[in-house]
């Protein structure tokens, strides 16, 4: 019962429980930085670039910039959809914005991976 | 389709309650956060790059104008943070009656400004 509320056919539960998700991946990944750069202090370069160097948290930031930028596109979306009214336009910026969070997704993979 | 319903378009006539308060703030930090996007991800870049480019980001930042441009992202992020916790929290039913989410929305309000002022004065 509970999972066909979640189904496509009800795409307003599904967006509801994606940003709601998406919001507690942030906040648990955000009190894991928050520790890490209160306990190492990370002021130099080096410091900063041994801070993001391993593996496990770099896997946990890229988690974390992708649900930040799937839970983006779902509230601009939002956004856009209270307050832009033509439908050209609107799906304009729709589109646009998918594209740059597309392209913000490659550019995480690529920095954080160019970590070594 | 013409629509007859009443429309009060004045919003300087329409009483803004804390918890809408905090709500239209929730909205206009979340897109805020969403314009600066790029910016994070560029400094985030420059500063895993090389020393130079670390410390090139980090006198950038130091400059008065970046930090104002940082305090108003802090205060974004922060109030976003916390009036986000505080949606969830009101989806699992915690403090759904009128006066406790109008003291929850004062609660919010102020614990943004303070943490404001904190990230403020530790930059300056
Ligand atoms: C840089 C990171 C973030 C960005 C760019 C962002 C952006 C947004 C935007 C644009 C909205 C739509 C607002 C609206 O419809 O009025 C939203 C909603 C929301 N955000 Fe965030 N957000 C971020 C981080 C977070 C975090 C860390 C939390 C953790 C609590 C959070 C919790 C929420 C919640 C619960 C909603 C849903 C509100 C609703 O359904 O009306 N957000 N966010």
């Amino acid at each position: 019962m509970v999972d066909r509320l979640f189904s496509r056919k009800y795409s307003g539960m599904r967006h509801w429980l994606l940003q709601r998700l998406t919001a507690v991946l942030m906040t648990l990944y955000l009190m894991l930085l928050g520790a890490l750069l209160f306990a190492q202090h990370p002021t130099q370069y080096t410091a900063w670039k041994a801070l993001l160097s391993p593996l496990w948290l770099r896997g946990a930031t890229l988690l974390f910039l992708l649900s930040l930028f799937f839970h983006a596109w779902l509230g601009v979306r939002d956004i856009f959809n209270d307050y832009v009214h033509p439908l050209v336009l609107r799906s304009f910026l729709h589109g646009a914005v998918a594209i740059t969070l597309i392209a913000y997704s490659v550019w995480s993979v690529n920095i954080l991976w160019s970590v070594r | 389709m013409k629509n007859a319903r009443p429309k009060n378009l004045n919003l300087l006539s329409i009483r803004l309650p804390l918890p809408a308060l905090v709500s239209i703030l929730h909205r206009a930090s979340g897109f805020l956060l969403f314009l600066a996007l790029p910016f994070l991800l560029l400094a985030l870049q420059s500063s895993l790059k090389s020393a130079i480019q670390f410390q090139h980001i980090a006198d950038l930042l130091s400059q008065p104008a970046a930090k104002l441009m940082l305090v108003i992202l802090g205060w974004a992020a922060i109030h976003h943070l916390l009036a986000g916790i505080r949606h969830l929290l009101m989806d699992m039913h915690w403090a759904i009656t009128l006066p406790k989410a109008r003291t929850s929305a004062r609660m919010v309000l102020l614990s943004s400004a303070i943490l404001t002022f904190l990230v403020a004065r530790w930059l300056w």
